[in-house]
């Protein structure tokens, strides 16, 4: 694992979220408390809704368009909605929020 | 050789044991049916709905021709039964006589007539059958005054009707409060101001001493002398059993048929079913122990065992409107003891009467949700001790709570009764979702349950939420949302009254079942919070949606949208020019003119906003709010500055509503017209406030819709001034903001509370008025501000945190 420094966690509003670009897309940092982020797809597997400009609540998301619910843990939609988001793992480490950039290796290799 | 049935009467009781036996044997007998009115049988208890105008007779038919031909079931309708002979086993009808083996009695009850000089005259008419409702319908069509002798359920239902059906309604009750069977004074206050409200008349302690008139009923006299002029008068004292064919049979009568636990008469050939029987003393209105009893006749025509018992019946009532429930005995006695709740801005009543630490009576009116739980408390003889402080507030109070809202519901043992009218359980209705009945209209079909009075529709949808979960959509939620066991309505109290000022305070205090709430529950908790605390409260722009935290409507595609202010709809060259270079500079594919005259910016992308509203604040242009529970346009129309009919300012007017109101959040989308004649060219009667001005001043409507549902405003005041206009449409947002649930557009706002409840404040009492503009402002003097120029400042939040596709291409 290669982490690499994004933003101070403050640049992320509790219960909000930022969007950072990489090769495999957008992904969504989730503030869910504190000092707990989430790393995921921005892309609701629905219709493609940006899920960091959803409601974070608990350690869920719900995507603004059509209020499908996904579980950041496991990426799943939650109750009869089916598909799932990709997680990625992220780490705080004194206030910065960092991104494993091993994912971005994947592009490279490919 | 099949056996010979005569059923008498075919009523709610006789259907249901039809039923009953020629599903578990339909080839067991010969079936006669004699029935004086000329049909078959109809849900009764719809007859309301049929008068006041809301169903149609061919809406509640329960067995219609085809149900009988079916069943070979010859229908002598329209027939009136002259004697029964036991010897012969005959029943003798006008058109001829019919033998039997067996025979049900089910003649159902007769309206009691109040003896008085003039009861006998054509427009004195009871309420109990469909003939008497058309008679109803057919004398409302010339309007006029209607009395209503009787101020129990069946009186105050057919007053209701014939008040909505247009008539001038005064109801005569004899007794000191309405219904004063099945509630309490301060119970039968509430119903009563309710009903005045609605302009119906109530006397109490009115005595009828005679009907007056010579051909038709022309007035009622009562006994202080006062006399009702009348154009028709209802009687609706009360009812007796009807027991003149079984008295003259020879079978024993008491006030009704007696029978025994069989439901066999006197002679045991002969059983007698519903209204028109005693059993022990007991006789029966309410149609639960009317579906046991035809169970039990049902079983005994095919020699199975069945015992019929006497239940404990609590009493859900819904008097067109109203709701009410009583259960129990609640006469106040020694050693006795009150829990009363009272909510008069709510019309909430609940009273509960304890007894050596048992409930033992529970009388409800305005909020009957936690009913059946106290009706379960008086039935097992809970002891309550424990929980007594908290009981009144109903089973979600108890005992650490029942965290998710359908628990309650997910608790019930199998054999609960859920159905009081059909006595279906839990079970029953599980059993039929399970096997494929998934929505309301099937379990209804296959199991009854909700399908006589309806009151237990939302439980019975609960079931469907509970048993089908995420694949049954509860139609209408009562708790907010899966956080919380408390509706909308309760959460504003208890946010006013335990001076709750931020979400965390919220979820804690109010016991919230997830940390910090969810999609549905945040955005309303917000709101509320500002409303009613709007220096205290800090708004919470991870608790809005989408369009609300990014101030532009975002789009199928993840884009937004971007509107302008237009103060009254008016704008000029240097503004449409600062519109024409943003829609330039920023690619803006759609340029479009939208309903409430406001020029629309469609497709840009979320990081150019704060960019383009940059742009647009340098011309003088503001967040035009196309995106809020807020206020969204004033539309106008040129009023006197052009138009030759124009009797006023009608733009200036406009712009002023927009200039006081812009900026405020209320629960859903508010939007208002200023026209400047009746012509109405600004289509003010269907906004959520509306001003028409006219000559003689400026007449404000209110509650008008044209979205989903399309209704014309209503007059809240005439007045003469434009500060008075202006007054009278903020205290009316205010009251909004104050009150209404989230999501509640203002016009179904107004039909919950009602119009006037709303012009007694801000109408009728100026000082309340003056208090609600008041505090609107004082809310205003945080909220009255362009967001678009403070978002402007922020734009770095508005990009990516980072961009990591360049590193990677390295």
């Amino acid at each position: 694992m290669s982490w690499i420094d994004i933003a101070s966690i403050d640049d992320i509003p509790l219960r909000g979220a930022r969007v950072v670009k990489t090769p495999v897309g957008c992904i969504a940092l989730f503030r869910t408390d504190e000092a707990e982020i989430y790393a995921a797809s921005d892309s609701c597997p629905h219709k493609g809704g940006p899920l960091s400009e959803g409601i974070i609540h608990g350690q869920r998301v719900t995507c603004p368009l059509h209020n499908w619910v996904f579980d950041l843990n496991t990426g799943e939609a939650q109750g009869a909605d089916e598909g799932r988001i990709e997680t990625y793992p992220v780490q705080i480490e004194a206030g910065r929020v960092l991104l494993d950039g091993t994912l971005l290796g994947k592009r490279s290799a490919a | 050789m099949k056996q010979k049935l005569v059923v008498i009467g075919a009523g709610m009781a006789s259907g249901r044991v039809l039923e009953h036996l020629t599903d578990a044997a339909p080839d067991a007998y010969d079936i006669t049916l004699f029935n004086a009115e000329p049909r078959g049988n109809y849900n009764r208890i719809m007859l309301s709905p049929v008068l006041s105008g809301e169903k149609t007779y061919e809406e509640i038919v329960t067995h219609d021709d085809e149900w009988y031909a079916e069943r070979s079931i010859t229908c002598r309708f329209g027939e009136h039964v002259v004697g029964i002979d036991p010897e012969m086993k005959v029943v003798e009808g006008q058109n001829g006589h019919v033998p039997y083996d067996k025979l049900v009695i089910a003649t159902g009850s007769a309206p009691f007539i109040i003896p008085v000089p003039g009861h006998d005259m054509p427009n004195v008419i009871s309420y109990r059958d469909l003939d008497d409702t058309n008679a109803m319908i057919d004398a409302t069509a010339k309007g006029g005054k209607a009395v209503v002798i009787g101020g129990g359920l069946l009186g105050l239902e057919a007053a209701a009707g014939l008040k909505e059906r247009g008539m001038d309604v005064t109801v005569l009750h004899l007794m000191g409060h309405l219904m004063e069977r099945q509630l309490d004074e301060s119970a039968g206050f509430l119903l009563r101001k309710e009903l005045e409200a609605r302009g119906i008349t109530v006397i109490t302690q009115a005595s009828t001493k005679a009907i007056l008139g010579e051909e038709r009923a022309e007035a009622v006299l009562l006994e202080s002398g006062e006399v009702l002029d009348a154009d028709l008068v209802v009687m609706a004292v009360g009812i007796r059993p009807e027991t003149r064919l079984a008295t003259d049979a020879g079978l024993d009568v008491a006030r009704g048929i007696e029978v025994n636990a069989q439901m066999q008469t006197s002679d045991p050939d002969i059983q007698a079913v519903g209204e028109c029987v005693e059993f022990d003393g007991h006789l029966f209105g309410l149609v639960a122990p009317l579906y046991d009893q035809a169970k039990v006749v049902a079983q005994t025509l095919l020699d199975e065992p069945e015992v019929f018992v006497v239940k404990e019946l609590a009493t859900k009532l819904k008097v067109t409107g109203c709701d009410l429930f009583s259960a129990g005995d609640f006469a106040e006695g020694e050693g006795r003891e009150d829990i009363v709740f009272r909510d008069p801005a709510r019309g909430v009543y609940k009273r509960l009467v304890l007894e050596d630490d048992r409930l033992i009576g529970a009388v409800m009116y305005g909020d009957t949700t936690d009913g059946n739980w106290f009706f379960g408390l008086i039935k097992d003889g809970t002891d309550i001790e424990e929980m007594r402080d908290t009981l009144i507030f109903g089973p979600a109070y108890q005992g650490g709570g029942s965290v998710d809202p359908l628990s309650a519901v997910a608790a019930l043992p199998p054999e609960a009764e859920i159905c009081g009218c059909n006595g279906i359980c839990k079970g029953t209705i599980v059993e039929a979702i399970s096997g494929g009945a998934t929505d309301l209209a099937a379990i209804r079909a296959k199991t009854k349950a909700s399908a006589s009075c309806g009151t237990c529709t939302g439980l019975v949808e609960q079931l469907l939420q509970v048993t089908l979960g995420d694949e049954f959509q509860m139609p209408t939620a009562q708790p907010i949302c899966g956080c919380t066991d408390l509706s909308h309505e309760d959460v504003r109290r208890l946010i006013k009254s335990k001076e709750l000022k931020s979400q965390p305070a919220v979820w804690q205090e109010l016991g919230w079942a997830t940390p910090n709430g969810c999609h549905v529950c945040r955005p309303a908790i917000n709101f509320y919070l500002l409303a009613d605390w709007p220096l205290e409260y800090q708004d919470d722009p991870q608790s809005r949606f989408v369009n609300e935290r990014k101030h532009a409507n975002i789009q199928k595609d993840g884009t937004f949208s971007v509107v302008p202010r237009m103060w009254g709809g008016i704008t000029n060259s240097t503004e449409l020019r600062a519109i024409a270079d943003a829609a330039d500079k920023y690619a803006v594919p759609t340029v479009k003119v939208t309903g409430g005259q406001r020029i629309d910016l469609l497709g840009v992308r979320g990081e150019d906003l704060p960019h383009i509203w940059a742009d647009l604040n340098r011309a003088g242009l503001v967040s035009g709010h196309a995106y809020s529970k807020g206020l969204r346009t004033v539309k106008t129309c040129v009023g006197t500055d052009h138009c030759r009919f124009g009797t006023r300012d009608s733009t200036g007017l406009g712009i002023k509503l927009e200039r006081a109101l812009w900026g405020s959040w209320t629960p859903h989308k508010v939007k208002l017209a200023v026209s400047g004649c009746p012509r109405n060219c600004a289509e003010a009667t269907c906004k959520d406030v509306g001003v028409i001005c006219v000559d003689s001043g400026y007449q404000v409507g209110v509650a008008g819709a044209a979205g989903m549902d399309v209704k014309e405003t209503e007059r809240l005041a005439d007045v003469a001034t434009e500060e008075e206009a202006v007054e009278m449409t903020i205290a009316f947002v205010q009251l909004y903001r104050e009150n209404a649930k989230y999501l509640d557009r203002a016009y179904k706002w107004v039909a919950k509370v009602g119009l006037d409840w709303v012009r007694e404040r801000v109408v009728d009492n100026s000082e309340e008025r003056k208090a609600l503009v008041e505090r609107f402002e004082l809310s205003q003097s945080v909220y009255r501000k362009d967001p678009w120029a403070e978002e402007a400042e922020k734009a770095q939040t508005y990009a990516p945190l980072a961009d990591l596709t360049l590193e990677a291409a390295e």
